[in-house]
């Protein structure tokens, strides 16, 4: 009897795939070529990590390299740059996810708080424009300021008594790459803010004028409580990729200039520059697998740890 | 009585100076938003000695247009020109069709394994194979070295526009279509002269955002191409940055300043960093809106 019903069950449900797939034809062949798109670039380089377990050599390709076990990773601990790199990019991210979050904001705020009509979109439309200008642009713009000899800053910092060669001084990098950061990315994070300032009920302000509350008090009291689950959110996405470097930004703008690894190499620009300049396929891809490995665990967590505290805020 | 009033008028001073914050905060954003576009187009018409001997500035000290007149003299600034515009277009074209394709059925509800099929998409966000295997796919095993193709199908469909645009499709009102179907309308038919037609505003926005990506790549074509020729605008800037860099990097050490004057090289790298920009800027307050009302959608979770 229960043997039976199983057994039901199984073909209904083999006939319910069939059947499915007969019924919507067309809106499953609309997914193929999309589902085939993900499959081999980015499911098929998945199975590609096996290099990562290879002494791998471009002649023999993937099937015909000899495995070395973990080698590899062994390797890539013991020199040490793993943790360099790693520290790097969780250290830079986590500026540019704290100060980025900020200025967007406040940068909400102010835009809101603007009450004439035309300067608010002229002035918001200037704010997002760096966001559509490649990091390559943005590191020739950078150059005309911090040149040794020609920069604008450099002479400027020069003349005051505080000359700071950029290109050879790895300290003041990171606080120059939030700066760009910010002048590139922050009018176009704070659209997500003012799009939920805007979403808030009049009434709500109109209570607190009854009540003879200040504009200030009224920023602080119902504007960022009210943006609070929203700036959640936006750092649970930046949070779910704290372990991946921006490459374009930092290779755009650092390149291989060695003086300034010890502050701005990330995992990121470490896997290209073993693949690239050193060949060494097997290591790059083990460093490569050691940061989509440690990211996904992150994330899961992250997104956990974000379910039970603020349900809304949860990725997935 | 008198003290409402007073209470008033200092509620109207503490405006005054509060909206007065305000505009000079958010002007002097804006102005630093807007400096190194002026200070990169003044070089670019700058005279090259005098660039290097005065240093960057707001108004060309001599003016010039040298710069220009050598890039264009070279047929590769019109080569990448068409490589760019190449990329962008037929990238944003395929990458939109391909996208829209995967991401109605995504939205149909009466769609059993759309769930699967959205997890399918949704874990290459998570997890990914890395540069690595990517590498030796793209050039070794598809033989994509040195094509414009390998700038476009590798990035054909990007998961984050795939979901955004499910999202878009998602929230139209479900009796839009049903009563479609039952005047007997197929899911051909409902596609096309209901839902596209209704989503046009989402789809230009989308294809912004493709086209954006598109025109300012530059990754693959340093992973997969050497043929000069096939070089686009954003990776001359890249070339054109890195010999120069070499250089500055070996004077800074040796320090001294390396005397690179004999050639425009400086105002010239402006002049090809202004001639990208270029279409962006003039398309720029068109598309603006799409932008802004993408990203408002996009943030909402689906």
């Amino acid at each position: 009897m229960l043997h039976g019903a199983a057994e039901g069950r199984v073909r209904k449900n083999k006939q319910g795939f069939l059947h499915e797939m007969r019924q919507n034809r067309f809106l499953y062949l609309l997914t193929v070529p999309g589902i085939l798109f993900f499959l081999v670039f980015s499911y098929v380089p998945m199975g590609g990590l096996v290099i990562a377990f290879q002494d791998y050599s471009m002649r023999y390709g993937i099937f015909g390299s000899k495995f070395n076990g973990f080698d590899n990773f062994r390797f890539l601990f013991q020199t040490g740059d793993i943790w360099r790199v790693t520290g790097n990019t969780l250290y830079l991210n986590i500026l540019f996810i704290v100060f980025s979050t900020l200025m967007s904001v406040l940068l909400a705020i102010l835009f809101s708080e603007m009450s004439g009509r035309r300067w608010k979109r002229i002035t918001q439309s200037i704010s997002i424009l760096p966001n559509f200008v490649s990091w390559t642009v943005i590191a020739l713009f950078l150059d005309a300021f911090i040149d040794p000899t020609t920069g604008m800053l450099a002479k400027w910092l020069a003349k005051i008594g505080a000359p700071v060669d950029f290109y050879a001084n790895a300290q003041v990098w990171p606080a120059l790459l939030v700066l760009l950061r910010i002048w590139q990315g922050a009018g176009y994070g704070a659209i997500v803010y003012i799009a939920t300032i805007v979403g808030i009920d009049p009434q709500i302000y109109e209570a607190a004028d009854i009540d003879g509350t200040t504009r200030i008090q009224k920023i602080f009291r119902i504007t960022i409580p009210i943006l609070k689950p929203t700036i959640i959110l936006m750092t649970m996405f930046g949070v779910g990729r704290i372990f991946y470097g921006d490459f374009g930004m930092i290779y755009a703008l650092v390149g291989d200039n060695s003086l300034l690894f010890k502050t701005t190499d990330v995992i990121d620009t470490y896997v290209y520059r073993m693949m690239r300049m050193l060949r060494n396929y097997g290591m790059s891809a083990a460093t490569g697998m050691f940061q989509s490995v440690l990211g996904f665990v992150f994330i899961i967590a992250a997104n956990w740890i974000a379910r039970k505290l603020e349900p809304d805020s949860a990725l997935f | 009585m008198s003290e409402l009033v007073q209470k008033k008028q200092r509620h109207s001073v503490s405006n005054k100076v509060l909206n007065t914050v305000v505009y000079i905060l958010v002007i002097l954003f804006c102005v630093l938003c807007i400096i190194p576009f002026l200070v990169g187009i003044s070089a670019s018409f700058s005279d090259e000695r005098s660039l290097l001997r005065e240093g960057y500035s707001f108004w060309p000290v001599a003016f010039s247009t040298a710069a220009y007149d050598m890039l264009f003299s070279t047929r590769q600034i019109v080569d990448s020109y068409k490589v760019s515009i190449f990329v962008t277009v037929v990238g944003t074209v395929l990458s939109m069709v391909v996208t829209a394709m995967m991401a109605y059925p995504l939205s149909v509800k009466k769609l059993k394994y759309r769930g699967a099929i959205s997890f399918f998409a949704y874990f290459t966000m998570l997890f990914n194979g890395g540069l690595v295997p990517t590498y030796m796919l793209v050039s070794k095993y598809l033989g994509m070295r040195d094509t414009v193709w390998c700038m476009i199908i590798p990035v054909l469909v990007n998961p984050w526009n795939l979901f955004l645009l499910r999202n878009f499709f998602s929230a139209i009102p479900a009796e839009l279509h049903e009563s479609a179907r039952i005047d007997g309308a197929n899911d051909v038919r409902i596609l096309w002269q209901i839902i596209l037609p209704v989503s046009l505003p989402a789809l230009a926005t989308v294809a912004l955002f493709y086209g954006v990506s598109y025109w300012n790549q530059w990754f693959n074509a340093m992973l997969y191409i050497e043929d000069a020729s096939k070089f686009p605008l954003q990776y001359l800037i890249m070339k054109m940055l890195r010999n120069i860099e070499l250089l500055k990097q070996m004077s800074s050490q040796a320090g001294f300043a390396v005397d690179m004057s004999a050639l425009p090289t400086v105002t010239t790298k402006m002049a090809t960093a202004i001639v990208t920009i270029g279409p962006i800027v003039i398309a720029y307050p068109f598309a603006q809106k799409y932008f802004t009302s993408g990203l408002i959608v996009g943030s909402v979770k689906g």
